[in-house]
């Protein structure tokens, strides 16, 4: 069945984006992310503007923090405070992403800057976890291996503004999330993507919060600073597809149902493991497309902004 | 409703309207040799548009003669970038912006173009790919050319400049028509639809017919919506994904 997206200006399968937002949708119920950082890629992959991928998947990302925020406040387990502070940062930095991002689309340079961002990140982000999962497998096969330390002082805990976090039962610098925050906010405008993997090991490691906290809180900042974003990027850049929005919000629905219970009954290191792959193929490809000489050199496009 | 339905019948009545007028118009008064018309003047893109085909047909005066059919899309000012390799990896760099470009260029003929006319003749009146009137940048001349063909050819590979000549089908010298084919990702705006006729190389007659492509339906209305009031846009797309993600959370909270 094909279907007109208005602001992508295209007409594309609706049963392709559909089982898009499905699959992604499974990943994340399967692994406990927020699947963005596949999403966007893969819209790319099919043809959809990266500026209108960008900001469709920003504002599919709202609805899915959404349905998981609300479970873990039901269960207690998001620090207000942290998230606020957190949540300044983010509102900063989205505000900042947005506008560099119009910026970029103007000069004709935003595609490549998303497609690198996307590579660096995706490359950092998917050879941790294989290193941790790869460590974790072979710690299982070994018993009695060490354990890590759980809390180290360094120059971090010297900053000014100190806070008390009740919840996380923390004392520390305000400084830290907020910087925390104002990154995670620029890479939600440039990349579309929520930042949950870039938040929660800074959260756990950076800040030493309690797991427990830790996904409720992002997922409280990620509702708020995806949908700042969202609004921005339809206000100023004219970019949020809501056709497109729709049937990718649909699938993934279905799909993280599906994925949470598969989850629970597959083993979780190498689960780890193959999202690791699943990550870095994503980054080779988009890798390959960057190094390898394109087809036409030339391209062409419609006067925006400051041409 | 009422209302709403209102301002869509209103909005019909105007293009129908713009429609009349530009045909009038259109029609200048030495064109008798050639009288042609199109099978609709309004190609509505609605949500499920998949590219349609239009009909153009209409009949000559006197001898054997060529037809070239030309369609042209709305002008617009097109940014040409060529990559270069920087640090390995391949980046926009130099830029050139061509004015008058049309957004779509569609040709028919009888015959190859090089049997009708000169390239003088052809090039006086925009006729052909390589004669198509766009307003250049200031550019050293090859790297003019370098990217003008990359225009084209960019144009060509998004399907909206069709380098196969359509089929122009003459009955008895007397009768022509041909097909249009214009594909999904046709951009909108007010089109022109020409018909040449030639002899002995010379264009003898033209007659200009407009055509209208323009968003139906509720498409239309989110893009319209989208670019007039893109705050509010943002709002109804926050709302509706703030919704259903609250929908979500209640439908499987149990399950």
């Amino acid at each position: 069945m094909q279907i007109y997206l208005p602001i992508a200006e295209l007409s594309v399968n609706a049963f392709l984006f559909l089982g898009m937002g499905a699959g992604v949708g499974f990943l994340s119920g399967l692994f406990g992310v927020g699947g963005g950082f596949l999403m966007t890629p893969l819209l790319i992959f099919a043809g959809i503007p990266p500026a209108v991928a960008v900001a469709t998947e920003a504002n599919q990302i709202v609805a899915s923090s959404v349905s998981g925020a609300l479970a873990h406040w039901r269960r207690g387990n998001v620090d207000i405070k942290m998230g606020v502070v957190l949540l300044i940062g983010g509102f900063i930095g989205s505000t900042l992403g947005v506008w560099v991002f119009g910026l970029l689309q103007g000069l004709g340079q935003i595609d490549l800057v998303i497609r690198l961002s996307y590579v660096v990140f995706l490359g950092i982000i998917g050879a941790l976890m294989l290193v941790e999962s790869l460590k974790a497998i072979s710690r299982q096969r070994k018993p009695g291996g060490r354990r890590r330390k759980l809390h180290q002082h360094n120059w971090l805990h010297g900053l000014p503004f100190k806070m008390r976090f009740r919840r996380s039962k923390l004392y520390i610098s305000a400084l830290l999330p907020f910087g925390i925050g104002v990154l995670v906010g620029i890479l939600a405008a440039i990349m579309g993507v929520g930042g949950g993997f870039i938040m929660v090991p800074a959260m756990i490691y950076l800040l030493g919060m309690p797991t427990a906290m830790v996904v409720g809180t992002s997922l409280f900042q990620i509702i708020f600073v995806t949908a700042n974003v969202t609004f921005l990027q339809a206000w100023q850049n004219q970019t949020v597809d809501i056709f497109l929005a729709l049937l990718l919000l649909t699938g993934g629905v279905i799909g993280a149902q599906l994925g949470t219970r598969a989850g629970s009954k597959l083993p979780g290191e190498q689960l780890r493991s193959m999202l690791a792959l699943i990550v870095l193929g994503v980054c080779a490809r988009l890798a390959y497309e960057l190094l390898s000489r394109p087809d036409d050199l030339f391209s062409i496009g419609a006067m925006v902004g400051n041409g | 409703m009422r209302g709403l339905g209102a301002i869509f019948l209103g909005s019909r009545l105007a293009l129908l309207l713009v429609t009349f007028l530009l045909l009038g118009l259109a029609r200048p008064v030495w064109a008798q040799a050639v009288v042609a018309d199109l099978s609709d003047h309004l190609i509505a893109v609605t949500t499920g548009f998949v590219g349609t085909k239009l009909l153009m047909f209409g009949a000559i005066e006197g001898d054997a003669a060529d037809i070239i059919i030309v369609v042209r899309g709305p002008a617009d000012q097109v940014v040409v970038r060529r990559k270069e390799r920087l640090g390995g990896i391949w980046v926009n760099r130099h830029k050139l912006i061509f004015g008058g470009v049309p957004a779509f260029y569609r040709l028919a003929s009888t015959r190859s173009l090089d049997e009708i006319a000169s390239n003088r003749i052809l090039a006086r009146h925009g006729i052909g790919l390589d004669q198509i009137r766009l307003i250049n940048p200031k550019a050293e001349e090859g790297e003019l050319s370098e990217f003008r063909a990359a225009l084209i050819r960019n144009k060509q590979r998004l399907g909206l400049y069709p380098s196969a000549n359509g089929q122009i089908a003459l009955l008895g010298n007397r009768l022509f028509r041909s097909d249009i084919f214009f594909p999904s990702n046709v951009p909108t705006g007010t089109y022109n639809v020409t018909v040449y006729l030639l002899r002995g190389g010379k264009v003898i007659s033209a007659q200009t017919t407009p055509l209208i492509v323009s968003k139906i339906g509720i498409g239309a209305q989110a893009f319209a919506f989208a670019h007039r009031h893109s705050a509010l846009y943002g709002v109804v797309a926050l709302a509706m994904a703030l919704f259903a993600g609250w929908l979500a959370g209640a439908i499987f909270k149990r399950a």
